[in-house]
């Protein structure tokens, strides 16, 4: 595939690439001008006044002032334009709005760790709002990083002891690349992810979700979706049926099974009933549940027995406010994209031995989050 | 000078190196030489001192007060063991010009003692810092009362950053001890010198150029001296 | 070749009878020599060697990125190999070839004297070189640096494992080299010019070999202290550039790029100077506007010490600076462009000999004119943040000192090949190898302009996540192997000629300069009388060489009719 894929431009994709690229453009207009010129004039010459060729070499020039304070100023008039240019566009991407989004990035060997204002936190990626500046305020907590968006055309080195500034308006959503340009050992080049620019609406429901794309569920709620999706409903009801016990309150009950014998239903039986229902018929039924084995992922099996067992309590049906929970600094490298946001996932819900429990705002976070490295 | 180097024409044949035409040729190469050679020491030592000015102007208190541990009048009295020094070479080459043998060797072994003073001052100056662990590295400064007294003291807390003393300290092992280093190459250029003199060797005897070839290293030593003394020994106090 | 008179002696017959490489023969008489232009042969003999192993990791890191998740090395084996390609081709080879070559061998000839000022401390700055360099080797043999060849701090100073101080002295050690090689040159131009050498009859290998001499002395000491305080930081924990204990890690930057960016022009000043000779010579010409292209060499001297923050754009240093760095960076482009308009008008109007070395030279034209061009993206703060670090900047870097200096090395190399061995090589060989190099070299190159412009960083040695990159980069991989190829043939035909190649005589090429009136290869000191120059450099005359000319290729038609043709070297 990749073979035979000759992009010729990174995407485009931030103010500052708007107003980077006709200067980028016109670099590249004056280069091939002049290279056209050299190249040609020499070849020319080579070939016009190769030796024995008949061409008029009579009063031969070895000096003329004209000529060379022409192109001493020509260059130099081209180069002032160039210079200026380059540095009003200089200025615009060293000169952040004051209606910035702020957002915190701290270096370390070998992550990003990226924390948005209201304490949420990411890894490696950085969602931003398309449409909105944002600005970076940015620390490395041993040597020098650098934090780079191609497709965004920002670039700035992150570094130890001093905090450093990044600016730019997402101007279409997508993926781009996030790289760490500044070489800071091993594996330098797998510090790096994505940049996820997304509709400022998204981005907004994204933070208030803690940092998740849907609003984070319990796991009693994600149980229970599991448990609408897969039918156990149709069997499994609020009374016993023809075909199945009901579930309700059976959690730390003991069951008889029809061999006579019997088991608390613990969280261990409640997982093995849905894996490999034949191990254990509860007395009264036949071997009539399809088995799950290898059909539900075990963050499934563990969602669902969570459900199960606060069936018919009032928890079972209402919704748990968790917003605000934290995704846990993952060093997953991205070996594999989707298994790396695969466990970031399912980290969400586990406790952040790092996390700070409240929301931050402003910029302390970033200092607080330093010190917890130094202290290390 | 070419009026004393052209006089003795002749005698020139065993002290010229073949690549040069004639004795005016090769010495004023050696001098060129020599000139070229310090600006490249003046540029070596030119990092160091940028790097001690922009470290002076950004922690300037700590600086100030680190710098209280320091012995002025040791300091001092180095100064003008090497300016003496100084003195005793100019008159060397002097004595070189009006062939003067004896007093040549007078003056530079009298420059001789003067360094190795300057030496055995340094090493009792460095003892004091050592012994109260002023050189940098872990365990810098363990007993801050010792090292820098009362008056690094601020109501009862320490009013020094540890961490830029210790930058102060490491700056002045790190310079001096490069001075110092090259005191002792001075030495050991200045014994050669009197080596040559001693057995009478055409190409020092012939011409003074050799004697202040070496006497020029020495003046540019003693040069860095001066900026090191004032700079690291006498600061004023920062408001 | 009027522009000498040589007062007595036959130079001639003397110099059949003893030259300086058959003077004597023993290894101590090679090891222990004061003359410059053996020590030049020891130089060019260890600075091939070290060029040999930096191509040999080149060739490794161009293997390894053909695929985006690396073939063959770990990480951190990457890391080291770049590193030491780095080190090598910077410390080892382009600062000191070309100075130490051919800056050896004929800034003495040139100028018409017999020998360097202090041909001691020429040997012993070899010495220094060859300890230096094998400190360096020793250095990556017994565990390797992996901090790059800018050693920043901190990562240098209190990360990086390895060999890091050992390197660093070897480079303390090699850079010292570089300072006496400066010095032999500054004193010896200065001092020791054959009687009616005026300045400005100097040939422009000589005023740019100057302008290359002074950056060495004065840049070169504060690299070499600012890696000495590294390895103080390193050793003894000390707080000099390591923010954790107040020092500053930009601070290094400043000082490393005060002496690197200089550095630059140490290694491109000397490919300046040979292209000078080149152009000038196989155009039958005298170099248009002498007195610019020399005083250019002494203003990119001069600017060049004024740029150095330009590396820096990204690195947090205060945004005025990097403005006026920017400036700067400008102005110094306009002496570039002076010269390479200067070597076209030279051209205009001669009588051009398309002999190998020409070829070099005009393939260096074009290669460094596109070098330069993208020079102007990366002096641009603006454009600059883009492209910083990634591969745009490799490639402008290689197009300058790959196409640049070697070019020119290359080029100078077959030029003075035949006053070095005495011995001429196959034109045509050298020549279809100018085209291997030129085509070779744009392949591995001109990709990662591109690449780099896509956003690749520097030092990756992963970019699974960027498939898109893969394409140029297998481009870039097979260009290498064209270009390697260019760089192994030469040392085959030439070794070659050494035992098969005609005798060149004193002026194989028809040049003009001091150096080719003497013999091939030149006598132990130089000339057998101190020669005394009365005409102006590069005197020569396009109209009556024309005429010349023509009267030859009559006279070769006129025999060829009567004998048959059988070709010949110099059949142009």
């Amino acid at each position: 595939m990749s073979f035979f894929n000759f992009p010729l431009a990174p995407p485009q994709a931030s103010n500052i690439a708007q107003a980077y690229d006709p200067v980028f453009y016109a670099l590249v207009a004056l280069s091939v001008f002049f290279t056209v010129i050299v190249c040609a004039g020499v070849i020319l010459f080579a070939i016009r006044y190769k030796a024995g060729t008949k061409a008029d070499r009579s009063r031969p020039m070895y000096e003329n002032l004209p000529l060379e304070l022409t192109w001493t100023i020509i260059p130099l008039l081209l180069g002032l334009v160039m210079f200026y240019f380059g540095t009003a566009l200089f200025v615009k991407i060293k000169t952040p709005p004051k209606n910035c989004e702020q957002i915190f990035v701290i270096g370390k060997q070998w992550m990003w760790h990226i924390q948005h204002s209201n304490g949420v936190r990411e890894n490696n990626t950085l969602h931003v709002p398309v449409g909105k500046p944002v600005k970076l305020t940015m620390i490395s907590q041993d040597v020098l990083h650098a934090f780079y968006i191609p497709a965004f055309r920002v670039q700035m080195g992150v570094v130890p002891g001093r905090y450093t500034e990044l600016w730019f308006t997402a101007t279409q959503a997508g993926e781009y690349h996030l790289f760490c340009n500044m070489y800071c050992g091993t594996q330098h080049s797998e510090m790096g992810g994505k940049v996820v620019a997304m509709d400022p609406k998204d981005y907004a429901e994204w933070l208030s979700n803690g940092g998740q794309s849907v609003a984070p569920m319990s796991m009693e709620q994600a149980g229970a979706k599991i448990y609408a999706k897969v039918h156990c409903d149709n069997c499994h009801g609020a009374e016993d049926t023809l075909h199945a016990p009901s579930l309700y309150g059976i959690y730390n009950k003991r069951r008889i099974f029809a061999d006579g014998t019997s088991l608390l239903a613990d969280d261990e039986y409640l997982r093995d009933s849905i894996i490999r229902p034949y191990d254990h018929i509860t007395a009264g039924y036949g071997e009539t549940m399809p088995v799950y084995q290898g059909q539900l992922t075990e963050e499934d099996v563990l969602n669902l027995v969570a459900y199960i067992k606060v069936l018919g309590t009032p928890i079972a049906t209402t919704p748990t406010s968790i917003v605000n929970r934290h995704s846990a600094p993952t060093a997953v490298s991205p070996t594999n994209e989707s298994s790396a946001l695969a466990a970031n996932a399912v980290q969400a819900n586990t406790p952040d031995p790092d996390a700070t429990p409240t929301r931050r705002v402003g910029s302390p976070a970033v200092g607080a989050v330093a010190a917890e490295g130094r202290n290390r | 000078m070419s009026a004393i180097t052209n006089t003795s024409d002749h005698g020139h044949d065993s002290a010229l190196h073949h690549q040069f035409e004639d004795i005016g040729q090769q010495n004023d190469s050696y001098i060129v030489g020599m000139w070229v050679f310090l600006s490249t020491e003046v540029m070596f030592f030119g990092a160091l001192f940028f790097i001690y000015t922009l470290y002076r102007w950004n922690y300037q208190l700590d600086f100030y007060i680190a710098h209280e541990h320091l012995d002025v009048k040791l300091g001092a009295i180095n100064t003008s063991v090497l300016l003496f020094s100084s003195f005793t070479m100019v008159m060397a080459v002097q004595s070189a010009q009006l062939k003067r043998r004896l007093h040549v060797i007078g003056y530079l072994l009298t420059t001789i003692v003067c360094a190795c003073t300057f030496l055995v001052i340094k090493y009792f100056e460095y003892s004091s810092k050592i012994a109260d662990h002023l050189y940098p590295g872990a365990g810098f400064a363990t007993d801050a009362h010792a090292a820098f007294g009362a008056h690094a003291f601020e109501a009862g807390k320490l009013a020094v950053n540890m961490n830029h003393a210790q930058l102060f300290y490491a700056l002045y092992f790190g310079m001096t001890g490069l001075h110092a280093v090259h005191i002792i190459a001075g030495i050991l250029v200045i014994l050669a010198l009197i080596r040559l003199w001693v057995i009478r060797a055409k190409s020092v005897t012939l011409d003074y150029i050799p004697t202040e070839m070496v006497g020029l290293y020495w003046h540019f030593v003693d040069l860095v001296w001066i900026f090191l003394f004032p700079l690291f020994y006498l600061m004023p106090k920062p408001h | 070749m009027s522009s000498t008179v040589i007062p007595s002696g036959e130079l001639g017959q003397q110099a059949e009878e003893s030259n300086y490489l058959n003077v004597k023969h023993t290894i101590a008489s090679w090891l222990l020599t004061g003359d410059h232009k053996r020590i030049a042969l020891l130089y060019l003999v260890s600075t091939s060697f070290f060029f040999f192993l930096g191509s040999i990791a080149a060739g490794l890191i161009r293997y390894e990125l053909t695929s985006p998740a690396g073939v063959v090395l770990e990480s951190e084996t990457y890391n080291k190999v770049f590193s030491s390609h780095g080190i090598l081709m910077v410390f080892t080879f382009l600062v000191v070839a070309i100075p130490a070559i051919f800056g050896n061998f004929l800034v003495p000839l040139m100028i018409g004297a017999r020998d360097l000022a202090f041909p001691r401390l020429n040997l012993a700055s070899w010495y220094m070189y060859m300890t230096g360099g094998t400190l360096i080797l020793a250095g990556m043999i017994f565990g390797g640096v992996d901090t790059g060849w800018t050693f920043y701090t901190p990562y240098s100073s209190m990360y990086s494992n390895g060999q890091v101080t050992m390197v660093i002295i070897g480079i303390f050690i090699a850079g010292f080299s570089t300072i006496t090689t400066g010095i032999n040159f500054v004193v010896t131009i200065h001092k020791m010019r054959a009687p009616g050498m005026t300045w400005f009859r100097l040939p422009l290998f000589i005023w740019a070999m100057y302008a290359t001499s002074l950056m060495m002395i004065l840049a070169t000491p504060v690299v070499a202290i600012t890696l000495l305080l590294v390895v103080y930081e390193r050793t003894f924990k000390l707080p000099v550039f390591s923010p954790e204990l107040g020092g500053d890690p930009v601070l290094f930057q400043h000082l490393f790029w005060f002496y690197s960016h200089p550095a630059v022009y140490i290694m491109i000043l000397p490919a300046f100077a040979i292209v000078s000779e080149l152009i000038a010579n196989f155009s039958r010409k005298r170099i248009f506007g002498y007195h610019f292209v020399a005083f250019s060499s002494l203003a990119i001297a001069g600017l060049g010490f004024l740029v150095w923050g330009h590396h820096m754009f990204v690195s947090s240093q205060s945004m005025y600076e990097s403005i006026v760095f920017s400036l700067i960076s400008y102005l110094v482009a306009v002496p570039s462009a002076i010269k390479i308009f200067n070597w076209m008008a030279t051209m205009y109007k001669g009588n051009i000999r398309l002999q190998s070395p020409m070829i070099y030279a005009i393939a260096f034209l074009m290669i460094f004119t596109v070098g330069g061009l993208t020079g102007l993206f990366l002096g641009a703060a603006g454009t600059d943040i883009h492209l910083t670090a990634t591969y745009f900047v490799v490639a402008h870097f290689h197009y300058v000192m790959v196409g640049g200096t070697m070019l020119a090395f290359l080029g100078g190399l077959h030029y003075w090949w035949p006053k070095i061995t005495g011995r001429m090589f196959s034109d045509g060989i050298a020549k279809v190898n100018a085209v291997i190099v030129f085509v070779g070299f744009n392949l591995t190159f001109f990709p990662q302009f591109i690449v780099g412009w896509l956003g690749m960083p520097r030092r990756y040695h992963y970019y699974y996540f960027a498939p898109e990159f893969q394409a140029y980069h297998i481009m870039s991989t097979l260009g290498a192997t064209v270009l390697g190829l260019g760089f192994i043939l030469p040392a085959f035909y030439l070794t070659m000629s050494l035992f098969t190649g005609p005798k060149a005589g004193p002026n194989p090429w028809g040049a003009h300069g001091l150096e080719w009136e003497t013999s091939s290869p030149p006598p132990t000191s130089n000339f057998t009388e101190t020669p005394i120059v009365m005409d102006e450099v590069y005197d020569f005359d396009p109209v009556s060489d024309h005429a010349k000319d023509l009267k030859d290729i009559e006279e070769r038609n006129r025999r060829r009719s009567e004998e048959g043709y059988c070709g010949s070297e110099d059949d142009n």
